[in-house]
């Protein structure tokens, strides 16, 4: 290697330095902020299903994970939110992904209160045709909302389906398959809960010891 | 050295780094679905280019033919990396929604043939300059096409306004007429709005001056 080289090498080593340096200061600075803004993002889709008047634990606190690929729809443990008041439980709060949307997997938040019926759903994350499927969205039309309140038993089987395979729920113009998938995922998970709801709120949350 | 007046009306209009140079692309066709998207991924492009250009420019003692290219990408790369973190810290709704796009401000191209092609043979002086100045016409080029998809694709404009300036600034939002046509807010809609703004751009004669994408030759 010549000397000039041999230089060339030095300046891009010390500038790889100081950028590493720059790097950490610049994270260090901003990481605070950045987990505080994301544990306000998270509460925040959390108490739009169940709103904090309704528990006074902390969410994060109060945590147990399920694990059912069949019903939760992926084979990664799901992390399970309890909301309680006075030490009573009042709901929990869960991720569950459908798999069968029209362009891959639809991610919800589902919550359900201790009684058996859906205390909301949202769409956390999905790639469904914008104008289409995408009305799922809370933002885009109000359908998702239509889950407020139902239960295993309301509407009873078989209307637990978009209107167009004999069920109770809109389908809309044009996309039956998403709408489909969610009605699905959310049944599922009601059906998980209502085997699993004891175990559910009885477990030790790993995130408060 | 390049006179001020040439670096601005480059940057600015004959080789504007959107509509007529075409680099980051990518960007100008994915986030502008709201003039809010477009103007807040404009500034963090600028940002990256004013200060990448600068930097570049105050390197040109260390840059040699083979490190140049890995000095100039470790400068970007680091750069994005921190206003990724800002954003994070500072602007966490509008950087959820411009989402990917943040990281990938290193890729455009724009900012490497920035501190290849210029700031590595200019002062910080006039780095900083076209830096500034190619970063504007990039944002420039994102907001006319933001505002175009916003405005036909959702009839608002100017919606979200309080992602990037503040809740004050929440109720900024126009609402230009109630519906919308889906087209603009898909993609087809952004490949249409930005061939018939670069339609626009020559027909108002930008072209008639030869195109270089390294800008006027140096002598």
């Amino acid at each position: 290697m010549t000397s000039r080289q041999l230089i060339s090498v030095a300046g891009l080593a010390a500038l790889a330095l100081v950028a590493a340096a720059s790097l950490t200061l610049a994270w260090r600075s901003t990481a605070d902020d950045i987990a505080i803004n994301e544990r306000n993002f998270r509460l925040r889709a959390l108490n739009e299903i169940v709103p904090p008047a309704r528990y006074d634990n902390d969410l994060f606190d109060d945590t147990t994970t399920a694990l059912d690929p069949e019903l939760l729809g992926t084979g990664e443990p799901v992390t399970v939110y309890r909301a309680r008041r006075d030490g009573q439980p009042v709901a929990v709060i869960f991720r569950v992904v459908a798999p069968r949307g029209y362009s891959g997997a639809i991610e919800l938040l589902v919550g359900i209160n201790f009684d058996g019926s859906v205390a909301g759903v949202r769409v956390s994350e999905h790639r469904e045709t914008a104008g289409l499927g995408d009305q799922i969205e809370g933002g885009e039309s109000d359908w998702i909302f239509g889950f407020t309140g139902r239960s295993l038993a309301n509407p009873p089987e078989p209307g637990w389906a978009v209107q167009k395979d004999g069920g109770v729920f809109d389908q809309f113009t044009g996309a039956t398959i998403t709408p489909r998938a969610v009605v699905k995922a959310v049944r599922n998970a009601l059906l998980y809960f209502s085997a699993n709801r004891d175990e559910l709120f009885a477990q030790d949350s790993p995130a408060a010891s | 050295m390049t006179p001020y007046s040439d670096i601005a009306s480059n940057a600015l209009w004959r080789n504007n780094a959107g509509f007529v140079q075409l680099l980051g692309l990518c960007p100008l066709l994915a986030v502008t679905t709201t003039l809010v998207d477009g103007l807040g991924l404009g500034i963090a492009t600028t940002v990256v280019l004013l200060l990448s250009n600068v930097i570049a420019s105050l390197l040109r003692p260390l840059l040699r033919p083979e490190t140049r290219i890995a000095i100039f990408l470790v400068v970007i790369a680091s750069l994005v990396t921190v206003v990724d973190l800002y954003m994070r810290a500072r602007f966490f709704d509008l950087h959820r929604s411009l989402g990917i796009f943040v990281p990938l401000i290193a890729t455009n191209c724009a900012i490497l043939a920035r501190a290849e092609v210029f700031a590595s043979k200019h002062d910080p002086l006039r780095a900083a300059a076209d830096g500034l100045l190619t970063g504007i016409g990039f944002a420039a080029a994102l907001i006319a096409v933001g505002a175009i998809r916003e405005v036909a694709g959702q009839g608002t404009l100017f919606a979200g306004a309080d992602r990037l300036f503040g809740s004050a600034a929440g109720s900024l939002g126009l609402r230009v007429f109630d519906g919308g046509f889906l087209v603009a807010a898909l993609p087809a809609g952004a490949f249409l709005t930005v061939g018939l703004l670069i339609a626009l751009q020559n027909a108002l004669g930008a072209r008639k001056a030869p195109i270089t994408v390294a800008g006027p030759a140096e002598s």
